[in-house]
Formats: structure tokens, C-alpha cells, sequence
């Protein structure tokens, strides 16, 4: 039957996560068209509303492996169980979060299964694959679609003969939906003990310190970012007050980051967060792919910045030319004159 | 116990500062007119394992590194910071190599290197970002993986503690030795040159292996040992909407709020 799977991660208090979720609701879509089953893959320890929070979503089989010493996650039991249960069910499609556990865990499996992975896609379709070298076309298969060389190229790759087909996506980049709040499906507990030895479980818990989420600029709806333009004295303070006045939070470019101007908890595009804001305000950003990759949905798009050729421009619905530590404050003023 | 550690490395282009000649007129990547730089992540690597060579007088650092004969730099410039030497991994067949073709040949190389305790390498490269060869390599020389290293917080002879820097917080684990571990961008930035030792090496033959010397079977290399192929590629086009562009007047602004209140978009 070749289903697609989906490997779903717990959060710290023991339900489904939200990139797993948003995988399902892809993998349903991508299923539809393939006429295949979507099957869950679930290892964790008592996870809460199992089986009524995945459903709904989509997915047609849950395999439950539930051991205590599943959670937290560490890599080698994990990593026995998907990779005997895709030896098992032979799944043409199998997704992955592009979080610490996924990109922990997906390019190990893929490596054993010397199977094609591709990392941090932004978009996955299924369509064919022409194959000059054996003058064949393949069917159906899954292009994985995702910037590259430091975004200046969209890349789509394929595997054209190796399965399963691999992906990892990154939180916020698929649409989470419900499927059918009535969709039910089957679970399948699997035998713990059978698929992993006592010798995988070979990490230590010292201490964790894992909060729920501290800064959620993905759920924002007004989002005011700084690029590295803003790399000067009191630039991200004078930020925080747009922010704060209309609501907001703050975000920021990988080259913002990487200055320390701001925490990486903020940081918008293919290697942070994917926001999709009611209203999002770039200032002193140029608008890198990358960076465009996490934003490009937003309803509203304004880009304050000095240089009227920055790519970011190209995208937005106003640029306004000009200092962004001169704008700023005058729409902070404007807003309040206007806002009673 | 003295311990032996291999630090992956890479030299890559710098995707950070893409210059207006980083695109050719066809829309393909100028590597001319990109410097070559020490991975960033990898620097991070290194220091790791100069901290536990700090501790451990004995302890051997030799660097790994896959790419075209001039990757002996980055090697040199370990050797600068305190690595104790390297290899170049360098061959034609090993020509358009995916993550699973690349560390492939990485753990051949490490694998000829003899008994290791620890494989360090940068949690991903610049111009790939994917943070796969890590955790491939890891699987193909059979030991567990730590990833996202930030803080060495302990290092015995036999294991090892690390803090681990993870989107929502942080965590601390213990595992035995051997390991592979790959280190984020939290952790610590690399020592720089050390002066004698720039002296000392600046000339330094570093070693090269081919695909005969890490005795790699050629289906797995390169292309041919890829299972990713790329279908398209597109050079990125920005699609236009209606744009409005201002000049930041006192008019503007205020009518620019007026009508994003208007239309709901901000309250």
C-alpha cells in the first residue's frame, strides 16, 4: 500500500506538537492524491488525546510505541523503532519535523535506509520525474521543494529510487488543518521491547530546562522586524516600542541575530521561525530569500529601509525610502494621534 | 588515557555575504566570486575540542575535511588555533555528493584514522544548512550522536556531558565514549592563531586521501552514490505586487496609519 508516514513529536507536556500537526495536514493532502493511507508515528510515554487529536487532522493508522523511557526523546530507541516499522511497512513518503529531534533523527534513519533526504523544505507537491540516464519516467513522486546555496536558488529535488522519500519541514511552514473532526482511524500498538534493546537507551538525563515556548512570534499578528539595518545603538529598543504600540512582537533577520541584537527565539525565515502576521514591518531589512521564505505570507507587508533596490521592496505592499529610526517614531506618533 | 578526537570540518563559500557578482547573467551561483571561509559551526567545533584538549594535555585533535585540494587550508588553520593535524578527503569521483554520498567517504576517512573517542563537527555547514552529515556520519561509524552541543560540561575518560541547546530551552546528558557530537553556534567561538604555531605550520603538507586510501566502494560516492537528484533549479525571482513606495513625510506616515487602521490591519 506504501503509505506516508509521519513522525510526530511530543512536547514538554505530553501531546502531539503543533509541526507534527501541520505535517499531518501536508501529508493528508499529498495522500488524497496518491490514494494512500496517512499513518502516524508516535513514541512517547501515556501522550495525551492520542488518538483525538490526530485523527481529526487525518491520519488513517496511529503506531504507538509507549514506553516511559521514550520521553524525552534521545535518539537511538527512536530511531530503532521508525526505522524497523518503515522496514516493515515499506511507506513511499516519510516526514519529519526540521526541529532538534527531527533533524536529529531523520538523517540517521535516512543514512541506514541509504535513502534520499532533503532538509528544510518549503513546499512539497507530488509530480514526475523524467529520468534521462534510463530513458524512463517516474510517477508520482515527491518533489521536495526548498531554497538553496544560501537562498539564492529555489532547488526541487527528487528520489526517484530510493524509499522512503524523505523531508524534514520546519515549524509554521505547513498549514495545520482539520481534516474531519469525524475522520477516525486505527492504533497500533507497537511492541517496545521487540523493537529496541536496553543498549539504545544509552543517554543520561542530567537536568533539562525546557519552557513552553518564551517568545511566540509565530502565533503574532503584527510583527515588527529588524534587519542588520538596525544594528545601532538603541535600534531594537526603538523597535520593541512599535511593537508594543501597536500590539506586536519583534522579529529578526538571521544577520540581526547572529549580531546578538536580538534572541534567536525572533529570528523569521528558513533557519528560524515562519510567521505569517496580519501586518509585518521590515526595518533596515534588505530581504534575503531566506528571510523572505518565513514572511512572504504576510497579509500586509511594509519595508522601511534607505536602499529603494532592496529585495525586500520587491514584496511589499509600501516601502517607504527612508531611516527607519526616522520612521519609526513618526508612526508611533501617527498611530497614537490616530488610533483613539 | 590520552584521547584521540577528529573534528569535521568544511570549507564553504560564504553564503553570508552574497555580493551583486554572486549570480551569473545565466542565473547559476558564481563560487569565484564567493570567499572560501572555515564553516562557522566548525570553528565552534574545534574549540569544543581545544577545551577538552586544555584538560587533557595528551589528547589528539586531527581534522577531517571533504572538498577540492585547496580545503587543506582549513586544515592549516585548525593547526593554527591548536588542532594537531589533518586530512583532505579529496577525489573527483566524489563529485556532486549529497549528505548520505558525503558521509559516506567522512566516515571511511574516519574509520582509517583508527580508534576515536570523540568526532566533533559544526551542527550544520553554511551552504547547505541541512545538519545532515552529522548524524549520517554518526550512523555509519556505528557510535551514538549528541547534537547541538553548546556547553562541554564534563569529559572523563570515558564519557561525556554536554549541554544541549534546543529551540525551547536547554538540556544536559551523559553518554559514554565514543560519540559524535555536533556543536551549535551557542557554543563557544574558536581561539584564535596562536603565533608559533602559525610559524610552525604555515607550510605544513597535510595529508590527502583519495577514494583508493579510505577504501570506498565507488557506487557510493558522488553522484552515483546520491540518492537526492535535483530536478530544477530556479534562480530566484521576486514576484511583484502593487506597490506603493513613499517618501517619509509627515503626510504619508499619518496617512498610511490612518488607512491600515481603516482596513483592520492594525487596531
Amino acid at each position: 500500500m506504501n503509505n506516508i508516514f509521519v513522525y510526530c513529536e511530543i512536547t514538554e507536556d505530553n501531546f502531539i506538537a503543533d509541526v507534527s500537526l501541520e505535517l499531518i495536514s501536508k501529508a493528508r493532502k499529498l495522500a488524497d492524491e496518491l490514494k494512500v493511507k496517512v499513518e502516524a508515528v508516535v513514541c512517547g510515554y501515556e501522550v495525551k488525546n492520542l488518538e483525538s487529536s490526530l485523527y481529526p487532522y487525518g491520519v488513517d493508522i496511529i503506531n504507538y510505541a509507549d514506553d516511559s523511557r521514550l520521553f524525552p526523546y534521545q535518539t537511538l530507541p527512536h530511531f530503532a523503532i521508525i526505522t524497523k516499522l518503515i522496514k516493515e511497512k515499506q511507506p513511499q513518503i516519510c516526514l519529519f519535523g526540521a526541529t532538534s529531534v527531527g533533524r536529529d533523527l531523520a538523517p540517521r534513519v535516512a543514512s541506514y535506509l541509504r535513502c534520499g533526504l532533503t532538509a528544510d523544505c518549503t513546499s512539497l507537491e507530488i509530480g514526475d520525474y523524467e529520468d534521462k540516464k534510463n530513458n524512463t519516467t517516474i510517477n508520482n513522486l515527491l518533489y521536495q521543494i526548498r531554497p538553496a546555496f544560501g537562498g539564492n536558488i529555489i532547488a526541487t529535488i527528487v528520489n526517484p529510487h530510493t524509499r522512503p522519500q524523505m523531508a524534514t519541514v520546519r515549524e509554521g511552514v505547513m498549514k495545520k488543518e482539520i481534516y474531519n473532526e469525524k475522520h477516525s482511524g486505527e492504533l497500533v500498538r507497537v511492541p517496545v521491547k521487540n523493537y529496541t534493546q536496553d543498549s539504545d537507551f544509552c543517554i543520561e538525563f542530567i537536568s533539562r530546562e525546557i519552557e513552553a515556548q518564551k517568545v511566540n512570534i509565530k502565533g503574532a499578528q503584527i510583527i515588527v522586524c529588524g534587519g542588520y539595518g538596525m544594528n545601532r545603538p538603541n535600534g531594537f529598543a526603538l523597535l520593541k516600542q512599535l511593537a508594543d504600540t501597536l500590539g506586536g512582537e519583534i522579529g529578526a533577520t538571521r544577520a540581526a541575530v547572529d549580531a546578538g541584537l536580538v534572541e534567536h527565539e525572533r529570528q523569521i525565515g528558513q533557519t528560524g521561525v515562519t510567521v505569517r502576521p496580519k501586518l509585518y514591518i521590515g526595518c533596515g531589512v534588505s530581504g534575503a530569500v531566506q528571510h523572505r521564505a518565513g514572511m512572504d505570507q504576510s497579509s500586509k507587508i511594509i519595508s522601511i529601509n534607505t536602499d529603494p533596490n532592496a529585495p525586500l521592496n520587491a514584496i511589499a505592499d509600501y516601502t517607504i525610502i527612508g531611516d527607519a529610526f526616522e520612521v519609526v517614531p513618526k508612526l508611533i506618533e501617527y498611530y497614537k494621534k490616530n488610533s483613539k | 588515557m590520552s584521547l584521540k578526537i577528529v573534528v569535521l570540518a568544511k570549507q564553504v563559500p560564504d553564503t553570508r555575504n552574497v555580493g551583486k557578482d554572486a549570480m551569473t547573467a545565466e542565473g547559476t551561483v558564481n563560487r569565484q566570486a564567493l570567499a572560501a571561509i572555515f564553516n562557522p559551526e566548525d570553528l565552534n567545533a574545534l574549540e569544543m575540542a581545544l577545551a577538552i584538549k586544555d584538560r587533557k594535555k595528551d589528547t589528539e585533535i586531527t581534522i577531517v575535511t571533504m572538498g577540492p585540494d585547496r580545503a587543506a587550508e582549513i586544515v592549516r588553520d585548525a593547526m593554527f588555533r591548536g588542532a594537531d593535524g589533518g586530512v583532505v578527503v579529496s577525489d573527483r569521483k566524489l563529485a556532486g555528493s549529497d549528505t548520505l554520498a558525503t558521509s559516506y567517504a567522512i566516515s571511511q576517512a574516519v574509520k582509517k584514522l583508527g580508534k576515536v573517542d570523540i568526532v566533533f563537527g559544526g551542527r550544520q555547514a553554511i551552504d547547505g544548512d541541512t545538519a545532515q552529515v552529522g548524524p549520517q556520519t554518526a550512523e555509519k561509524l556505528g557510535i551514538p550522536q549528541i547534537t547541538y552541543a553548546e556547553e562541554l560540561v564534563d569529559i572523563t575518560d570515558k564519557d561525556i556531558t554536554i549541554k544541549r541547546r534546543l529551540e525551547r530551552g536547554v538540556e544536559t546528558i551523559k553518554t559514554n565514549l565514543p560519540v559524535l557530537v555536533t556543536v551549535h553556534s551557542s557554543a563557544p567561538k574558536a581561539r584564535y592563531y596562536n603565533a608559533k604555531r602559525l610559524m610552525a605550520y604555515k607550510n605544513a603538507e597535510i595529508k590527502m586521501f583519495n577514494a583508493a586510501d579510505i577504501e570506498a566502494e565507488d557506487e557510493r560516492l558522488g553522484l552515483t552514490g546520491s540518492p537526492t537528484k535535483v530536478k530544477k533549479i530556479d534562480s530566484v525571482v521576486l514576484t511583484h505586487k502593487d506597490n506603493v513606495t513613499l517618501e517619509p513625510t509627515d503626510a504619508n506616515i499619518d496617512n498610511l496609519v490612518k488607512e491600515l487602521i481603516n482596513t483592520h490591519i492594525i487596531g
